[in-house]
């Protein structure tokens, strides 16, 4: 930082204003990461309390801890088990997500290992349906769903929330394979290999990461959503955020329960999340920024 | 569809500057196996979301009542007539704008400042990062839920709970006790989603700040440049299109919003959005013309947002490729 120019004494007492902002401002970083956090640690610490001190006012911070939410959200006392739901969401979430890799690798090569004409076009038309507002198209869907039987039926939500998440697969998954280095390609062509083998020898290898990014991003999309699940789901194909509104009752002490059951129903999502976390903002953003 | 008019002017951006692409044209054996291995993402993309859109356009103008089966036939315009007519539907726009604007603008900001203070080196940046982006892993579902039960509830929230220990603390036992949700509903609704969607302007607007050339900011600061002058003519306008990018993305998420409406509320209290508005004509009034007219409303509406989204991330695409 020190220039000619600069004089020693003035440089060393901006490097000390310097160092005294900069621990100002990681304390202020600090103070925002800690407020950000607090929703979330209430909800976790309100869970581990009892109905009672989870329902006091002052709160009751330093009350004993015990499981018996969670023992709750199990079905103890209720007898109605969770599993049934959390089945439900697994089985939407990881059937779509396989779904969404098995049709947007090939898409994504052939939009930019081996590009289509047009390809940008073709790239805007996924990104715009994405711009569809799901409720747009939610009555044909729930009626055509009525009379084919599908209603309440956990494979009309994988249809749709593959549906859902393609675009953002194919977005995500052009920008990683675009990595791949166009050389190895083109001798992997002249050897004669196909496109099974260039996608499984040569493409799968280098973007492995951002495949498997790509498809946390899309479990966690899909595990979220609510609005297709609460209209074309019942009790039998309900997922884990329907039974989650679901858990709230009109009588009696039920806080610490339901902060039981939303930190049990968010665990799946933190733990891709903090997974995928360094190719988060690349999915996010529809792989326009890296 | 409002597909075909968006992609139609995009034929312009350049095809990944060349370099990418390979003429496919001239053979056409060549280039249908080129094309095959796109079709079937292209063919189940067009058929599980174009066609029941064009479902509901046609809807849009039947009259169908499921509690009135028998009076079913071509309504022409009268379900657009009737959903303009209508002060709910009327009001929700206005929400639906307050909602996003207020959101974005604000997680924006906040997102902003926070992604400043990241983008510098300090004891447990990386602690700090993941504590800031845990709100927006949380089921939304179970956000909506901690807040309306655990903060806001007016008899034992966590707001209401440290103002009692707050006055408590100056000896005082009359602490206010607002009930949020009541007197505020719309702003309550905002303040969750807020802090759900600020960890997602954060993470965008820092990618945006750890790919700025740091050479021309070194550059400036030997310059004599103060910190001020940096921010305000060098990173300010690199980041620009991020913080569109930023802002363009999170209010199409934002509009859609279903969850926290549905929880935090139920739509009451003048908080119900588009999408809730359509919801609640379909699900509880069973008016099939009329929530699809609506939804044909959501869908202009949000193309008029679509086509500066879609604007945006073209031109970041664009500076990628060259």
């Amino acid at each position: 930082m020190t220039t000619a120019a600069t004089t020693l004494p003035a440089a060393r007492r901006r490097e000390a204003s310097a160092r005294r902002n900069g621990a100002l401002l990681g304390l202020l970083a600090w103070l925002c990461g800690v407020l950000f956090f607090l929703p979330f640690a209430w909800m976790v610490l309100t869970s581990l309390h009892s109905e009672s001190a989870a329902a006091t006012n002052p709160p009751s911070v330093g009350a004993g801890l015990t499981l018996q939410g969670y023992r709750e959200f199990f079905g103890a006392g209720s007898g109605v088990s969770p599993w049934p739901p959390l089945i439900n969401s697994l089985t939407a979430s990881v059937a779509s997500t396989l779904l969404v890799l098995l049709l947007s690798i090939p898409a994504a090569y052939a939009l930019s290992i081996r590009p289509v004409r047009k390809w940008t076009d073709v790239m805007f038309f996924f990104l715009s349906t994405k711009m569809l507002p799901a409720v747009a198209g939610l009555l044909p869907i729930y009626l055509i769903a009525q009379n084919t039987g599908m209603l309440d039926n956990i494979w009309l939500l994988v249809i749709l929330y593959t549906s859902m998440n393609l675009p953002i697969a194919v977005w995500m998954m052009r920008s990683f394979l675009a990595e791949v280095p166009k050389e190895i390609l083109e001798a992997a062509s002249i050897d004669g290999a196909g496109l099974l083998t260039t996608l499984g020898r040569i493409v799968a290898p280098v973007a492995a990461p951002g495949i498997a990014a790509t498809a946390l991003i899309s479990f966690i999309f899909s595990w979220n959503e609510l609005l297709f699940a609460r209209v074309l789901t019942g009790v039998v194909a309900g997922t884990a955020p329907v039974f989650l509104t679901g858990f709230v009752t009109s009588q009696g002490l039920f806080l610490a329960k339901v902060c039981a059951a939303a930190v049990c129903i968010s665990v799946p999502v933190l733990v891709a999340g903090f997974a995928a976390q360094d190719k988060l903002v690349q999915g996010l953003s529809l792989g326009a920024v890296k | 569809m409002s597909t075909t008019s968006i992609t139609g002017r995009r034929s312009r951006v350049s095809p990944s500057a060349g370099q990418s692409a390979r003429p496919a044209a001239g053979r056409p054996r060549g280039a249908w196996s080129l094309r095959a291995p796109l079709l079937p993402a292209l063919i189940f993309m067009i058929v599980v979301t174009q066609l029941p859109f064009v479902g509901t356009l046609v809807i849009s103008f039947m009259r169908w009542n499921a509690l009135d089966p028998g009076n079913r036939g071509f309504g022409g315009l009268s379900n657009y007539a009737a959903a303009f007519d209508d002060p709910a539907l009327r009001s929700s726009i206005v929400t639906t704008v307050l909602l996003t604007v207020a959101v974005v603008l604000v997680s924006l900001l906040l997102g902003l400042v926070l992604a400043l203070l990241l983008d510098r080196r300090f004891l447990g940046r990386g602690v700090v990062r993941t504590m800031l982006i845990t709100p927006f892993l949380v089921v939304p579902a179970a956000s909506a839920l901690l807040w309306k039960h655990a903060i806001y509830n007016a008899s034992y929230g966590l707001l209401n709970g440290s103002l009692t220990w707050l006055w408590s603390l100056f000896g005082s036992s009359h602490a206010p006790q607002p009930d949020w949700l009541s007197n505020t509903p719309l702003i309550a609704v905002e303040i969750s989603l807020i802090w759900q969607w600020t960890p997602f302007m954060m993470l965008i607007l820092l990618a945006g700040l750890q790919s700025r050339p740091l050479d021309v900011v070194e550059a400036a600061r030997v310059d004599g440049a103060s910190t001020w002058q940096v921010f305000r003519y060098l990173t300010f306008p690199h980041l620009r299109r991020y913080l569109e990018l930023a802002a363009l993305l999170g209010s199409i998420y934002v509009v859609q919003n279903f969850d926290a409406v549905f929880t935090l509320t139920s739509g009451g209290l003048g908080t119900a959005n588009l999408p809730y508005t359509v919801y609640q004509t379909f699900y509880q009034g069973h008016d099939y013309g009329q929530a699809s007219a609506e939804g044909v409303l959501v869908v202009i509406c949000t193309i008029l947002l679509a086509t500066f989204a879609l604007r945006t991330v073209s031109s970041l695409f664009r500076e990628e490729s060259l």
